[in-house]
């Protein structure tokens, strides 16, 4: 595996190439994050795909399902995280109907890790998997650029995600109520958009609960303040 | 058996013209010579004993085990072929292997019972096969707690997720049975073998669906090394080892495992196997002799 020169190390020694794209590929320059709370987890990203300097699509939608109340937040390659989550939307539709009952999240966790490891060489794919299951509740997975799975109470990825380190630190709590939880998500990409140049447009967010999925849209016209559907 | 010398008897893959598979039944008789194989699934744990028949005096006593570990929670013991129960561990521990592998998690007891049981089922369907001459018992406890991805780095969050549904409980002991035609079924109490019949009447005797509160897992395991002293056959075979292994959940004597049940216990458990015998070869005696005096008035 040959790295680029403008990679950086991360603090637990994981060699990032941030270089990897081919000349004209789809890139989906990014702020995603997920953060669990009181009733389960909530999904964020903003709706930005580049193209080099040029928006691609400015109305994207990052955050993807691959089983009822299983989602993920995808960074990096439009193609390659495209591909991966097709993969595992398969898995887990199969896993469901052979099994008679739906997948845990870290079941869907653990398959995204094997594809993003085994072909670690050949993706550009910086992955959150967000899910709800009756047994673990709310959970968040962070599968970085190497293929490693974590566990977090909640995960910042993407390149806007740099910006707001800081701020996620300073104003995430345990155990927040939903609108709370909500309003942190949309403070964070806020910050997000306004820093960094590769993300933009509108903010989506997932909330997954027992009650199922729940999709919310803010617009910048109203600076993000009116929930659209 | 009249349908012997039919010819529908000769090959897996032939029904007879009344719809059975002579293979498969005449693999049922292999199974009903085996030594007596019993499992007990009680509110705290699963127990599994088998009555290993000493065939020569040669033979190391406690080597060549006849329950084996699957995985971390699972044990298997069986009753009729050795070879074929052999091959049958192998095959489940590959299963378990590859589900851990693919959902980085450990595989449930009810699905290694299917995956067995599907195993079992397609040796019943061609002719370059036979079926297996076995019936195997399968016992697990899944985890009641959350079990880590496996290899996954953090702990998450210490509050815990949000959102469970409280009220759910998950996992627990579980037993399965697994017959040659590749049929299996969960059971509170099971039992193969030689002395499944005289098993299976003092098995329905124990309070095991827990109408009545339930045995504990200490509890099962005495009445498991009493019921196969019941079931052995003195005039058949005379000597005989028990086997016996179980499993109890997180909080209970083997955190979670499948193991061989410590020497201490199981030797107590034989005295009192062997004590309760006695008493009830006395009361037999008494009650002949009352019957004798009546024929005499």
């Amino acid at each position: 595996m040959e790295f680029g020169n403008s990679g950086s190390l991360s603090e637990d020694g994981i060699h990032l190439d941030m270089d990897r794209l081919k000349k004209g590929e789809v890139n989906l320059g990014t702020s995603i994050m997920a953060v669990t709370f009181k009733d389960g987890v909530i999904l964020g990203a903003d709706s930005r795909t580049t193209t080099g300097a040029y928006i691609a699509n400015r109305v994207t939608d990052k955050l993807t399902q691959v089983h009822d109340t299983i989602w993920c937040c995808r960074s990096g390659s439009a193609a390659d995280t495209q591909a991966v989550a097709d993969i595992v939307q398969y898995q887990l539709g199969l896993f469901a109907t052979m099994n008679g009952k739906p997948p845990t999240t870290q079941t869907a966790a653990a398959i995204f890790q094997e594809i993003c490891y085994a072909n670690k060489d050949r993706l550009t794919a910086g992955l959150i998997i967000a899910g709800w299951d009756e047994r673990h509740g709310g959970q968040v997975y962070s599968i970085p650029l190497g293929g490693s799975l974590h566990k977090q109470p909640y995960a910042i990825g993407g390149s806007g995600s740099t910006y707001i380190y800081g701020f996620c630190d300073a104003h995430w709590k345990e155990g927040m109520e939903e609108a709370e939880a909500v309003e942190f998500v949309k403070g964070a990409l806020k910050e997000a958009i306004k820093w960094d140049g590769s993300s933009g447009g509108v903010i989506r967010m997932v909330v997954l609960t027992a009650k199922g999925a729940d999709r919310h849209l803010y617009l910048p016209d109203t600076d993000y303040k009116v929930r659209h559907t | 058996m009249t349908s012997i010398g039919t010819g529908y008897d000769l090959a897996n893959s032939i029904f007879s013209p009344d719809g059975r598979n002579f293979q498969v039944e005449y693999a049922v008789k292999a199974v009903e010579n085996g030594g007596t194989a019993i499992g007990i699934r009680c509110k705290d744990g699963v127990v599994l004993a088998v009555e290993k028949i000493i065939t020569s005096k040669l033979l190391k006593p406690g080597a060549n085990k006849r329950i084996a570990t699957v995985d971390r929670h699972l044990g298997v013991a069986y009753s009729g072929m050795v070879p074929d129960g052999r091959h049958f561990v192998d095959r489940a521990r590959d299963e378990a292997r590859a589900w851990r592998d693919t959902f980085k998690t450990p595989i449930s007891t009810a699905d290694l019972a299917s995956r067995m049981g599907g195993y079992m089922q397609a040796y019943t369907l061609y002719q370059s096969v036979r079926p297996f001459g076995i019936t195997a018992i399968v016992g697990g406890f899944d985890s009641r707690e959350e079990a880590p991805v496996d290899g996954e780095v953090g702990s998450g969050p210490s509050c815990g997720a949000g959102g469970k549904v409280s009220s759910k409980t998950h996992g627990g002991p579980f037993l399965y049975m697994i017959e040659p035609s590749g049929l299996y079924w969960g059971y509170y109490g099971a039992a193969t073998g030689k002395g499944r019949q005289a098993a299976k009447a003092e098995l329905e005797k124990l309070d095991l669906s827990g109408a009545e509160g339930g045995i504990t897992l200490e509890q099962a395991v005495k009445e498991a090394a009493r019921i196969i002293y019941v079931a052995h056959d003195d005039s058949k075979d005379k000597e005989f080892e028990l086997e016996m292994t179980w499993i109890s959940g997180a909080d209970g004597p083997t955190k979670g495992l499948h193991q061989e049940v410590p020497k201490a216990l199981r030797e107590e458990a034989e005295r009192l196997a062997k004590k309760a015998l006695e008493s009830d070869d006395e009361d037999e005696g008494t009650e002949e002799k009352k019957g004798e005096e009546k024929m005499e008035e």
